[in-house]
């Protein structure tokens, strides 16, 4: 299988990245098993340096660890956090996110922009969250990001793909990997999303709020795995016009 | 020490006063809210949307609403895990004065209660902290009673800058402080503020507080204002439910958050929940009183208008509550408790405010959040 997720230069055989806050600690090692996962987040704010319930003793050896700059509200705060995380080892993968509202969790283009480009030419591999603009992605190229990683919907709601054709578009534009981060609620959109050729996707809360963590870890697997072998398929059509009449309309043609 | 005569809407000289229409817009509210109105098809209605607006907020915090709580529970865990996933923070409070200005009528703390007053020195306050530090602990909040000249905002500021060397998380609920002391106290390593309004209703205010500077409601109906103003990130609300109409008060509490959260949208918001309890075996049927029922009517009213909102239960509630809530409403929980002035190193210097009903340790409140399927979390914020 030739089929690698490339982000800054680094290969991946998975294209499940897994979110790490919201389920307890203990299940981590089975939920990465049974998820395929090789790239696991981790809010840097939750690492309890030699403290009780450290985030960081739980992630195994091997795993690509993915520091998030959650609770920065502008650029600045965003890039002191990822300083402190490559400070404390947590190697050069940065999953930027820069948020000043605490209700929607919406971020912020404009800040995420300003960060992306100070850290990348600090050497990290930026992964910026953002809302999908085609323009603003662009300007992320620019900037230096590794990846691109648009929202299906809100933090945590489990929407799905509200922004779906927004997605497409980037998809269809830009020249990065396009990771789905939030929203993504089950299996079957996590599929839809890979169908349409997006690289890989990030989820969090809908394995975390399962009733089986584990279990819905390797649903999630499974479902990224088929839709991405059938973006490589390549989807067979769908008629979008009621059915071909058995007389066609253009019959008539003699010449 | 102002007199009772002092009218208390009108701001007192050296308190700040913002240009802020909040107070005219939550009070303008709840004086119109008239709970009877609502019934069960109000509250249906509401339990069936996602977001719910100020009138939906109103019928879940109902009498109609009352035959809805397992309901309103189901939905309130949904929207807990899927904001906050499993986790539930840890914390504990350290009372470094007990000195108060304020004849409140309600507290033990009051100026004219005749109980053991004591003030912690920088040595005893840094003996306390390694103390509770040593438990595990990354998040404290620093209290004092409410006296401007007994515990002044430098020796706060100081005590703020000791507890900044042992924890990740600082918080502080004190008296009510203008954007520049805010400002200050920020500087010194505190990012978050608790000030509660006790109640919203304006002449009840007036009854309970008879002198000192908190009989200023506007003063204090402002300082999460201020402390944003002064550089805060986050911000807790509250009113002492019970001393007046809980429902209405609990009202004012969601609008005053709301109202709050949309001109400060970066603002971290979180509720508590303080109570009188009622009299047991009080014949009168009071329908002010606030029993476990009703008070977990409140706290869900809170994460279903505000799903994003932290909701903090105190060590006044039994530990079979106190269990009960996290996870399905509360997000964080306080352990190893000390209610006393100082006590987690030392005796205590100062007699308690209130007793406390949950004297567990932070390994055994740890311990039940494991065997609740619950993952505790010790740091959750990084200041940069």
């Amino acid at each position: 299988m030739s089929d690698k997720l490339i982000i800054g230069g680094h290969k991946f055989q998975s294209r499940f990245i897994l979110g790490s806050g919201k389920f307890s600690l203990e299940l981590m090692n089975a939920v990465i098993e049974n998820g395929g996962a090789e790239i696991v987040t981790l809010a840097l704010r939750r690492a309890n340096l030699n403290g009780q319930e450290n985030i960081l003793d739980y992630i195994p050896k091997g795993i690509t660890l993915l520091p998030n700059t959650s609770g920065a509200r502008n650029a600045e705060e965003a890039v002191r956090i990822a300083r402190l995380a490559r400070e404390i080892g947590c190697g050069d993968f940065i999953k930027l996110e820069v948020i000043h509202d605490s209700k929607y969790l919406m971020p912020d283009n404009y800040e995420t922009l300003k960060a992306t480009e100070i850290l990348a030419k600090e050497g990290f591999i930026v992964m910026p969250y953002f809302y999908p603009d085609l323009n603003v992605a662009r300007s992320l190229v620019n900037a230096g990001a590794a990846s691109v990683m648009p929202l299906g919907a809100p933090i945590g709601s489990n929407k799905g793909l509200c922004t779906k054709d927004f997605i497409q578009i980037l998809v269809d534009e830009i020249d990065l990997p396009i990771i789905v981060d939030a929203g993504i609620g089950r299996p079957s959109q996590a599929c839809e999303a890979m169908e349409m050729g997006v690289d890989a996707i990030m989820c969090n809360t809908a394995v975390a709020t399962a009733n089986d963590v584990a279990l819905m870890a390797t649903a999630f697997k499974l479902a990224i795995e088929a839709g991405r072998a059938a973006f490589l398929a390549g989807l067979g059509r769908v008629l979008n016009y009621q059915a071909e009449a058995s007389s066609p309309l253009t019959g008539f043609l003699e010449e | 020490m102002q007199s009772g005569n002092v009218n208390h809407m009108e701001y007192l000289d050296g308190m700040e006063a913002l240009d802020s229409d909040i107070m005219e817009k939550v009070l303008g509210l709840v004086n119109q809210y008239n709970y009877q109105y609502y019934t069960s098809k109000d509250v249906e209605r509401a339990l069936m949307k996602d977001l719910l607006t100020i009138e939906d907020y109103a019928a879940i915090l109902s009498p109609a609403a009352m035959p809805f709580l397992e309901d309103m529970a189901i939905k309130a865990k949904n929207k807990t895990k899927k904001h906050f996933g499993n986790s539930v923070c840890l914390f504990t409070p350290l009372y470094i004065s007990n000195f108060c200005e304020n004849h409140c009528v309600y507290c033990g703390f009051n100026c004219h209660n005749k109980i053991k007053r004591g003030k912690l020195s920088f040595a005893e306050i840094e003996e306390e902290l390694k103390e509770v530090a040593r438990t595990g602990l990354k998040e404290i909040l620093i209290l004092t009673g409410e006296s401007r000249h007994k515990s002044g905002v430098e020796y706060i500021s100081e005590a703020v800058k000791l507890a900044a060397k042992y924890f990740s998380t600082v918080g502080i609920e004190i008296y009510p402080l203008n954007t520049d002391e805010y400002f200050l106290i920020k500087a010194s390593g505190a990012d978050f503020v608790s000030v509660y309004q006790e109640t919203y209703n304006t002449d009840k205010y007036e009854q309970v507080h008879l002198r000192g500077p908190k009989r200023i409601f506007p003063y204090r109906f402002n300082s999460q204002e201020r402390a944003l103003l002064g550089g805060m990130r986050g911000v807790a609300f509250g009113a002492l439910l019970g001393l007046n109409d809980f429902r209405k008060d609990a009202f004012a509490v969601g609008l005053h958050a709301l109202f709050i959260q949309q001109k400060y949208p970066h603002a971290e918001i979180s509720f508590s929940t303080p109570r009188l309890r009622p009299y047991i075996n009080n014949e009168k049927n009071n329908p002010n009183d606030v029993h476990e029922k009703q008070l977990l009517q409140v706290m869900l009213a809170y994460r279903l208008f505000m799903p994003f909102a932290g909701i903090t239960i105190s060590t006044r509630e039994r530990a079979g509550f106190r269990d009960n809530v996290i996870g399905m409403v509360a997000t964080k929980i306080s352990a190893g408790v000390c209610v006393g002035v100082g006590g987690h190193k030392e005796d205590e210097k100062g007699d308690e405010q209130f007793e406390i009903s949950d004297p567990r340790s932070v390994n055994e409140v740890h311990q039940m959040i494991l065997n609740r399927g619950l993952q505790p979390v010790y740091t959750d914020y990084i200041r940069v």
